[in-house]
């Protein structure tokens, strides 16, 4: 595919007469019986854009990757690739598995042990019953996945490659159905130190070169500092802080962002603020503000009619654009 | 005084891999010393040699020194009575470490019936009072490892290596698997035990920036060896080891302009120990690496401020190791 097919493939309406958008979560709700998992997201992903959902395990961010994907059927709101909503028909969800590829954390546990490279790479290809020359695609893809001389590493089985061979490979599975769109969970949290970097700037490299549009999925914040255009932090399914990532992470407001820069070790600019507990259950989300429980600024005291407001009134829900937005009784103040 | 000594620790596994190739570290009581480097380096076989954990048939040379005392010099006896009451290890993998089938309350009062001759019932009350200064309730003594989240496991097993009163932890990367706020949490523990109870710790992880956070001192490992060793914040802020430069830029401060779209990470992977590059291990994968690197077996070397390394560029003021890549 060009460049230019590419960019038709891609080509979103602008709401607003900004970038288009790539993927997109209008509304999202996704249930697991009583847990609700993803309770009201607006996310969108623009053209070309990177875009890192952060949070604590346990938040829904994966859910919510998920749900992205079109692996989960929503129990509320829909999905949208390049301003359509996504069909939940079987051709519909193939046709939009073809656009929007996964890339999963642990390289080692999504590939087969016993599949070549060749293999892992054209299955896709196959399942989608690609047209033309299957052996140039898989080379492509693979010196794309920075793999090259990529014949080298055709009959290579995964036990033969490193870890970042690994990573490279499953990327490159991605990559061949020349999709618009990754979600990248936790693409380098198994992988070493040193070569963490090197998937990273491949991700960079990608978006630059393909015009790709990237969702990662991280706990990290030092790594939506390396690669994220804009930044979405999620919190008991809900985003509850979101921005241009240089605004987040650098001016953060709502109270749980705070604590989570606080707490990356060496950051160096806050005192850390040790939240108590762990990820709360989403099966029994807090009345009022969700994060209120464990909300160091609540609990430091706020004016009573804000407190009041925390108890009872659960933040809207942030919209999906590009500003800063944060859902805090305390830095948003109530409409007149 | 110094609590524990390695000196010119070698560990060669069966077979013939040599999985530490020389190395000299020592900790003080008091101290908190990090070991940093990657899968494969030899951190984690370090930390089982300083206890003979390592399995039947890996040769150690070299000495390990326990409060003075030569551990490989140890009757079995001796050694038993060491374990665990000189010092212990926080394993990593909290789940994998815990009998899943046996209260967690039990599986600590276990070893400290084992070295005193403590009672059932004294063992058990010193089971609550130690999940209690790793700040969980004493009841969840009862509880089995599966009722247990994560981060509350993570505290079972500091408080499991806590039982027998060491007077040095040896904690393998006892965050990994954990999530930020919980490793934050666990890491303010390990710093309020060490500080409260005078304890000597050796933090073995492949984050530098949580050793920078945590340790008095800083060791970084390559290949088998110390490449790089000094103040923790120094190593991290301004490492002096293309290798030890790769690890602080691979996990950058939020706010450093230098990260902003400019992930860091090396060339290639860590070289497997059975089959090692000559000269300096590292050169194949050095950025600024000099033909001579290829040929010249480069020693740890002092450079003043407790600070050494590895490196025959190290004394070049002018060179950014960190920024070089």
């Amino acid at each position: 595919m060009t460049e230019d097919a590419r960019a038709a493939g891609t080509a979103g309406a602008a709401p607003d007469g900004g970038r288009p958008v790539a993927l997109a979560a209008r509304g999202l709700h996704v249930r697991f019986g009583a847990a609700r998992a993803v309770d009201g997201v607006e996310l969108e992903v623009g053209a070309g854009e990177i875009v890192a959902l952060v949070g604590e395990s346990g938040c829904g961010k994966t859910t919510l990757a998920r749900g992205l994907l079109g692996l989960v059927r929503p129990a509320g709101g829909t999905v949208e690739h390049g301003s359509r909503p996504l069909v939940r028909t079987k051709a519909g969800l193939k046709e939009f598995r073809r656009h929007v590829q996964l890339v999963l954390q642990d390289p080692t546990g999504s590939l087969n042990p016993r599949h070549t490279v060749y293999e892992a790479v054209a299955e896709g290809l196959r399942v989608h019953r690609v047209e033309g020359d299957e052996w140039e695609r898989v080379a492509g893809a693979l010196s794309r996945a920075g793999l090259r001389p990529p014949e080298r590493f055709f009959l290579r089985r995964p036990h033969e490659l490193s870890g970042g061979q690994r990573q490279r490979v499953v990327i490159a599975g991605a990559l061949v159905l020349e999709p618009d769109v990754l979600v990248a969970d936790e693409p380098v949290s198994s992988l070493d130190a040193s070569v963490r970097g090197e998937i990273l700037a491949l991700l960079l490299r990608l978006r630059a070169e393909l015009g790709l549009s990237v969702l990662v999925v991280t706990h990290d914040l030092g790594l939506a500092w390396n690669i994220a255009d804009r930044v979405a932090v999620m919190y008991l399914g809900r985003i509850v802080e979101t921005g241009p990532a240089a605004d987040v992470l650098l001016s953060p407001r709502h109270p749980y962002t705070k604590a989570l820069l606080s707490v990356v070790p060496e950051v160096g600019r806050m005192e850390p603020v040790l939240l108590t507990g762990e990820a709360p259950d989403p099966s029994r989300i807090p009345a009022g503000c969700r994060f209120r429980p464990r909300c160091p600024a609540y609990a430091a005291g706020v004016p009573a009619d804000v407190a009041a407001r925390c108890e009872t009134v659960s933040p809207a829900v942030l919209p999906a654009g590009d500003g800063h937005h944060t859902a805090c009784h305390l830095t948003e103040p109530a409409a007149p | 005084m110094t609590v524990l000594e390695l000196r010119d620790l070698r560990v060669t596994y069966e077979g013939g891999v040599p999985a530490v190739r020389g190395v000299d570290l020592s900790v003080a009581r008091g101290e908190v010393l990090g070991v940093a480097g990657e899968s494969g380096c030899g951190k984690s076989t370090i930390s089982n040699a300083v206890l003979r954990l390592l399995p039947r048939g890996a040769k150690v040379e070299g000495q390990v020194l326990l409060d003075g005392e030569d551990v490989y010099g140890m009757s079995f006896g001796r050694l038993r009575a060491v374990r665990w009451a000189t010092a212990s290890i926080v394993f990593q993998g909290a789940l994998h470490s815990l009998n899943p089938v046996r209260r967690v309350g039990a599986q600590i009062a276990e070893p400290i019936m084992l070295h005193s001759n403590a009672t059932r019932r004294a063992a058990d009350r010193r089971a609550g009072e130690l999940l209690e200064q790793v700040g969980l309730p004493a009841r969840r003594a009862r509880d089995h490892p599966h009722q247990l989240s994560g981060g509350q496991r993570q505290r079972v097993l500091i408080a499991l290596a806590l039982a027998c009163g060491p007077r040095l932890l040896i904690a393998d990367e006892p965050t990994t698997a954990l999530d930020v706020m919980v490793q934050a949490q666990v890491l303010a523990l390990l710093s309020s035990l060490v500080r409260d109870m005078e304890l000597s710790m050796v933090l073995i992880s492949h984050d530098l920036s949580v050793l920078g956070s945590v340790c008095d001192r800083v060791a970084v490992m390559y290949a088998g060896r110390l490449v790089e060793q000094g103040p923790a914040a120094a190593v991290f802020d301004d490492p002096r080891h293309p290798y030890g430069a790769a690890l602080a830029g691979a996990f950058p401060r939020v706010g450093d302009e230098r990260f902003r779209y400019g992930p860091r990470g090396l060339p290639g992977d860590p070289p497997f120990p059975g089959d090692l590059p000559g000269g300096c291990e590292f050169h194949p994968r050095c950025p600024v690496a000099l033909d001579r690197c290829a040929t010249t077996d480069v020693e740890l070397t002092a450079l003043g401020d407790g600070r050494s390394s590895a490196c025959l560029r190290a004394a070049e003021p002018a060179l950014d190791l960190r920024g070089a890549s």
